[in-house]
């Protein structure tokens, strides 16, 4: 298989993510979109750390996949959070800071 | 026999992804980001990374879906507005995500990388990918990285019990 067939697929799941990211209203779909576009990046550097024949893409992958941990965590801390407060789970009416 | 993985691997990621965006139910959502992790996993396979692909299933499918999966349940069944506040979004976001495949795949082929049509470079050697490989360049040329790596996963953990915690001394809120 041909590396610009990986990349390509990579553009593509990455579009899809951004599209959810666009038009999902609910912030844990949202964060899920989100894990798409991060794994759309992965597969992106994978596909160049086996063009290069090196193996330093795939530890930051691993790199990556820590950071897409701790930013589930914290988004989905903010959702559970904002369920407490009986907000709305809609970003859309999460336009007001308050305190 | 490459092909035919590659293909049947894409279309089962793509297939998810759109469940993920398509699926008024989050719960069904998280679900179908799983398949799909699943099939990339497979698809990381073929680039030679087993030690990303069992990552990938273990913290990803596994773990971090699970949060997921509890959380959906924990919130509920939220439902969207059919009618949205913000209706024209919902027109502009596909064809902007469009617009940006586009223009990521242009920019990707149209560059310059001499292993675009190739398979790579072609011996890579048969510990490529391996946990013991990658463990060795993670705790000797990334050191530094990994160690990074944990601080952030306990800043994560502490700042999660903060947000997500009860609030005694507000009083009403908890």
């Amino acid at each position: 298989m041909a590396i610009e067939w990986y990349l390509v697929l990579s553009a593509l799941l990455f579009g899809i993510g951004f599209a959810g990211v666009m038009i999902r209203r609910n912030p844990v779909v949202i964060l899920l979109c989100l894990e798409l576009m991060l794994s759309a990046g992965a597969l992106a550097m994978l596909a160049f750390s086996r063009m290069l024949g090196n193996q330093d893409g795939q530890v930051m992958v691993l790199i990556v996949l820590v950071v897409a941990a701790c930013e589930v965590v914290v988004g989905l801390g903010l959702v559970v959070a904002m369920f407490r407060r009986r907000l709305p789970l809609n970003v859309d009416e999460m336009k007001e800071l308050e305190g | 026999m490459v092909e035919a993985c590659f293909f049947a691997g894409a279309i089962g990621a793509i297939g998810g992804a759109l469940g993920v965006v398509v699926l008024r139910n989050p719960f069904y959502s998280a679900l179908s980001l799983i398949v799909h992790l699943v099939f990339l996993a497979g698809i990381f396979l073929l680039l030679r990374a087993q030690f990303l692909a069992a990552a990938q299933i273990v913290v990803y499918a596994g773990a971090i879906m699970v949060i997921y999966v509890f959380v959906a349940a924990y919130v509920g069944d939220v439902d969207e507005p059919v009618l949205d506040s913000m209706p024209r979004l919902r027109v502009i976001g596909p064809i902007l995500a469009l617009a940006l495949f586009v223009e990521i795949s242009i920019a990707v082929l149209g560059s310059s990388l001499t292993a675009l049509g190739t398979e790579g470079k072609a011996d890579v050697g048969a510990g490529f990918g391996t946990p013991e490989a990658v463990g060795r360049l993670m705790l000797e040329d990334f050191l530094v990285a990994f160690e990074a790596a944990s601080l952030l996963l306990l800043v994560a953990a502490v700042a999660a019990i903060v947000l997500a915690g009860r609030r005694r001394t507000e009083g009403g809120t908890g």
